[in-house]
């Protein structure tokens, strides 16, 4: 799409942020252009050509902005830049670095450098003159927050190259030259630390992309031990307001085994953004020992910000990801809410006059959703190497219906479904993952059951089924109690009800506001469900059924107190001896 | 306003419907304001020469020869210290007879606040209502609204928290207000010797409704200036929000949009978004809090306002009528205050988070005990005792006429676990029942 001389217009209507500019010359489809408003460019992109009349959804607000005002085309698609510095940045959804932007209120047109030009990184050579090469090959690398940043071929160069010359190690700034490829034509090329890559395009610089076979442990025991999500899967969280999509996103970016976390704050509040800004540079990470904010970046579009940038956002986060994956690196993708980027969709179509579908989303919703979660994925690099992006998004459906577009769309597109549940929020059962409605459809890939197998136990999975079971069938049992009465059903029913309660209040439930808590480590998860699956095996006697009630609450009150010990302490084995004590009353 | 000498008149109307005009005009910016015959309207829409403008009051008998004149602005409000105690109209003209105010124009509906200049809300606002104090405590710099029914007494709750909190400056944004609520408003705040404080901005029902749309940008904008430039401590009330959404669907639907749920527009969630997110907590210290009221039709929350509202805000506060104590609550299962975390334990006594917890399960083993009941089962004696804890606490916590400390409210609750339960039945951590549990 080079041009020699850009392509002009000028403005000739303005309905909110769509602009239709009259144009002389070549326009490309989701081309950027800016928009020459007196007080500040508005950066925006093409999304529909008719004739001379070029739609663009700007990226701000068109307040103020004239019929006339003239418009410039730049000649490539949005992108980001890509270089060491990223990680622990807070960027806009046009990945702007919000720290470099002055005054207190987002300006209009404010655009700011995403990576810092002056700073000096401790460059390695990994390629020597003479290799071949291609886009995503490894020339170098530098250390960025104890992370090896790999410095690569630029994703855009097409076929081989031969690398010509390389920098020996020493400090330079991500602009210097740090290697020189030729191509096939004999041309020299320069390299410098940075390259671009247009947001809406898939990075495909790697060998192949396997199913998903290892687990990626979160430190959530309702997901890891239940529902396991795979280490380059996707996976989604439908859920009403207020059932804990956020607070789960979150936990899951703490602790979760990743050596990166991008975080799209995509329509949603502020204040939460705040959190993680506020929170991440004290918490540690638990495998390295470093401030989590150093593993992660934030891209925020909060819900105040403009509508268009939205979905740029999440587009941004992912090419962020790519691009940390070709490094070699475990890549963790949070998008909260991708309800919020459809409904920019929506507002967009509907401003064009498209026909609407369901619900006035556009008609091709789940093709957008659809190829935006296959750019997840495990993938070996063309060096051998391995990386992968997990990600995870969260849906907000209207009314908290589930058979609303986006989450139909979604279903579609992600492998694990954790649901969130209404009633289990209201009564305080977080996280409130409906352990019975949501599955991860990865504990159906061999590859995965052999991982687990080896790696936790022979009988993890049987183990992992048969406490679904339980949780099945504790349900139906509260279900014949609810209709025939407490007296009206055999003692039995009592137990299985109460044997579902055990593994909901001391498996599926955790507190993420607790210190300990907060994050349950795999040996402790299998050490936890082996101890009450145990006792689910156990035959107690009782005589009524509220010596039944009055027995398990006790011992769930005790395993709980062990959740909230320190793993292994004196207190947590203190705990477990109270609750052999109990049990024994009832054994005969 | 008065037409100025530069200004240049038009005077042909090509299309008129119930809510816009269209004219040939040029020079004229996105979102201008102009006079149209006398009433205030505003750029919707430019094509080319053509520009459409919505006018606020409809277009009831505007001839096609009416006069048009372009101001040269968007909607804009003059800021200065004299707001305090007035009374404005959506445009920011006075209605109580005072003067203009002299001050500083600024735009309203300005950008938002840069995320990394805002620090994370944690001062605690007490109210005395235990129902929120304690269950869900609000924090300076959050946004939250009242979900209620038209007959609670919403504005009543609203008026005491407003008084309670010892905020610098409480703006209120009144948007179909009755008559009645207005002056109620009017009195309590004169009667509390607070009128000094309060700065209101009011669209009663005797005004045009779409007129409304500007009020929490002139509230809002009034809050920016109290707590950015003087660092103030700013409470915005925003009721009734409902109306607010009504009137953006009475104006998407005259300008022929397609609707998405509920005949609300598409564009609902950051219409609201827009106005909720103008909370913050800056690290000077100044901040702005919104409490809102969403009136709800017959408990629905699941209709596109509640529910748009609820994705937006940092919780709700559910007021609910409990028919076995005769008094309206603050329904612990449906309200939520998402920033509490930051405060309880922390700026409250530490056993807090979970004597809240706990209350609320044993409130939800009480409501389905009740159940048990309505369907003419036998109750155990657990389910008697759960009953009977409900009962109180209802009264006790959760009725919004309390008033009392957070430290009493603690107490008061220890005291009702003490009455109706054994120490392994209330699930808590051990050492703070061996140092609450007295008896
Ligand atoms: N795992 C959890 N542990 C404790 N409290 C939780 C948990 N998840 C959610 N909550 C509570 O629920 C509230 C809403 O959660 P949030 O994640 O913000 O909901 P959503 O994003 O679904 O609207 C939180 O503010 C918190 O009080
Ligand atoms: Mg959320």
């Amino acid at each position: 799409m080079e041009r020699k001389n850009k392509t002009t217009g000028v403005v000739a209507g303005i309905i909110a942020n769509l602009v239709i500019v009259e144009v002389e010359g070549p326009v490309a489809q989701n081309e950027i252009c800016f928009i020459q408003h007196p007080e500040s460019n508005l950066m925006a992109e093409v999304i529909k050509i008719l004739g001379k009349n070029v739609y663009v959804q700007v990226f701000e607000s068109t307040r103020g902005l004239k019929i006339g005002t003239k418009v410039e085309f730049e000649g490539h698609l949005l992108e980001v830049t890509l270089g060491p510095g990223i990680l622990s940045r807070n960027y806009d959804g046009l990945q702007n670095d919000l720290d470099k932007m002055d005054g207190v209120f987002l300006k209009r047109g404010d655009y700011t450098d995403p990576l810092n030009r002056e700073k000096k990184w401790d460059w390695t050579p990994i390629a020597k003159a003479g290799e071949e090469v291609s886009a995503g090959s490894w020339l170098g690398e530098v250390p960025e927050n104890g992370m090896p940043h790999r410095i690569m071929v630029p994703f855009k160069f097409e076929g081989k190259y031969t690398v010509k010359s390389v920098v020996e190690a020493g400090a330079y700034t991500v602009d210097n030259v740090i290697a020189t490829v030729t191509d096939k034509e004999g041309n020299d090329i320069d390299l410098t630390m940075v390259q671009k890559w247009p947001v809406k395009m898939a990075v495909k610089a790697y060998n192949e992309k396997p199913r998903p076979f290892k687990l990626l442990e979160t430190g959530i025991r309702t997901m890891d031990t239940l529902n396991p999500i795979a280490e380059g899967g996707t996976g989604f969280i439908p859920g009403p307001f207020g059932t804990g999509k956020t607070v789960l996103q979150h936990a899951i970016s703490k602790y979760a085994e990743a050596d990166i976390v991008i975080i799209a704050a995509c329509g949603e509040r502020a204040n939460e953004v705040v959190e993680i800004f506020t929170e991440f540079p004290e918490l540690e990470d638990p495998r390295t020992g470093r401030k989590l904010i150093e593993r992660t970046t934030i891209i925020a579009n909060t819900s105040n910000m403009p509508v268009a940038a939205r979905e740029a956002s999440v587009y941004t986060a992912m090419t962020l990801g790519e691009y940390y994956r070709s490094m070699g690196l475990r890549v963790l993708l949070m998008a909260d809410s991708t309800s919020r980027w459809a409904q920019a969709l929506r507002e967009m179509s509907n401003r064009l006059e498209e026909l609407p579908g369901p619900d006035a989303f556009p008609m091709d919703l789940t093709a957008i959703i659809t190829s935006f979660y296959a750019r997840a994925g495990f993938v070996y690099l063309n060096n051998g190497e391995s990386g992968s992006i997990t990600f995870i998004g969260t849906v907000s459906p209207a009314g908290g219906n589930l058979k609303e577009p986006v989450t139909e769309s979604t279903r579609k597109a992600a492998r694990c479904f954790y649901g969130l549940n209404q009633e289990r929020a209201d009564s305080k059962r977080y996280p409130a993952i409906d352990p019975i409605d949501s599955y991860s459809k990865y504990l159906e890939y061999p590859e995965l059951v052999e991982y687990l197998t080896k790696n936790i136990s022979e009988d993890w999975l049987d183990k992992v089924m048969h406490t679904k079971t339980l949780l099945l069938r504790g349900r139906e049992a509260q279900e014949q109690i609810n209709i025939l009465g407490d007296d009206g059903v055999p003692l039995e029913f009592h137990e299985r009800f109460w044997n579902s309660e055990l593994i909901d209040g001391v498996i599926l439930q955790q507190d993420s506001f607790d210190k300990i808590d907060a994050n349950c480590p795999l040996d402790r998860q299998k050490y936890m469900l082996e101890k009450v699956l145990d006792i689910t095996e156990k035959k107690f006697s009782f005589d009524s059924f509220e010596d039944v009630n009055g027995f398990f609450k006790r011992i769930i009150n005790e395993l709980k107190q062990m959740n909230y010990s320190e793993w292994n302490s004196d207190k947590f084995k203190a705990y477990e001896s109270e609750l052999e004590t109990i049990m024994k009353e009832r054994l005969n | 306003m008065e037409t100025q000498a530069f200004q240049k008149v038009y005077t042909k109307i090509l299309n008129l419907t119930k809510a816009t005009v269209t004219l040939k005009a040029t020079d004229v910016g996105n979102e201008e304001m102009a006079m149209v015959h006398g009433r205030m309207g505003q750029v919707v829409k430019i094509m080319g020469d053509e520009v459409i403008l919505q006018v606020f009051a409809g277009t009831e008998g505007i001839p096609t020869n009416a006069e048009v004149v372009f101001l040269g602005h968007s909607p804009q409000l003059k800021v200065g210290d004299q707001l305090a105690g007035r009374f404005f109209n959506a445009f920011g003209d006075p209605i109580d007879g005072g003067p203009d105010v002299e001050g500083r124009i600024i735009e309203t509906g300005g950008p938002s606040v840069n995320p990394v200049r805002r620090k994370q809300p944690s001062d605690l606002i007490a109210t005395g209502i235990a129902g929120i104090d304690l269950n869900n405590s609000l924090v300076t710099g959050q946004k939250i609204p009242f979900f209620a029914d038209p007959d609670q007494p919403y504005n009543q709750v609203m008026a005491n928290v407003a008084l309670r909190a010892e905020a610098d400056k409480i703006i209120l944004g009144g948007m179909g207000l009755s008559n009645d609520d207005y002056l109620y408003f009017k009195n309590v705040f004169d009667n509390a010797g607070a009128l000094d404080r309060i700065v209101s901005f009011v669209n009663t029902t005797d005004d045009p409704p779409v007129e409304r749309l500007l009020i929490p940008d002139m509230a809002l904008s009034a809050a920016e200036y109290f707590a950015e430039e003087k660092q103030q401590k700013v409470l915005v009330l925003l009721t009734d929000m409902t109306l607010f959404a009504d009137a953006l669907s009475i104006v998407s639907n005259r300008m022929d949009q397609i609707p998405s749920k509920d005949s609300m527009p598409g564009s609902l969630y950051s219409d609201l978004a827009r106005i909720y997110e103008k909370a913050v907590q800056f690290p000077h210290g100044g901040s702005i809090t919104i409490i809102a009221v969403t009136t709800l039709n017959g408990g629905d929350i699941t209709h596109a306002i509640p529910d748009n509202t609820g994705y937006i805000t940092e919780g709700q506060l559910f007021l609910r009528m409990d028919s076995d104590v005769g008094k309206v609550i603050v329904d612990p299962f449906r309200s939520l205050s998402r920033l509490k975390q930051l405060v309880i334990g922390k700026q409250t006594r530490e056993d807090h988070p979970q004597v809240m917890n706990a209350a609320i399960r044993l409130y939800a083993d009480a409501a389905n005990a009740k159940t048990k009941q309505d369907n003419g089962f036998d109750l155990t004696d657990y389910d008697e005792r759960t009953l009977k804890f409900a009962r109180a606490y209802s009264e006790q916590i959760l009725a919004v006429d309390i008033n009392i400390d957070t430290e009493k409210m603690l107490d008061t609750t220890w005291e009702l676990f003490q009455d109706n339960f054994a120490r392994e039945e209330v699930v808590v951590r051990q050492e703070f029942v061996d140092k609450y549990w007295k008896k």
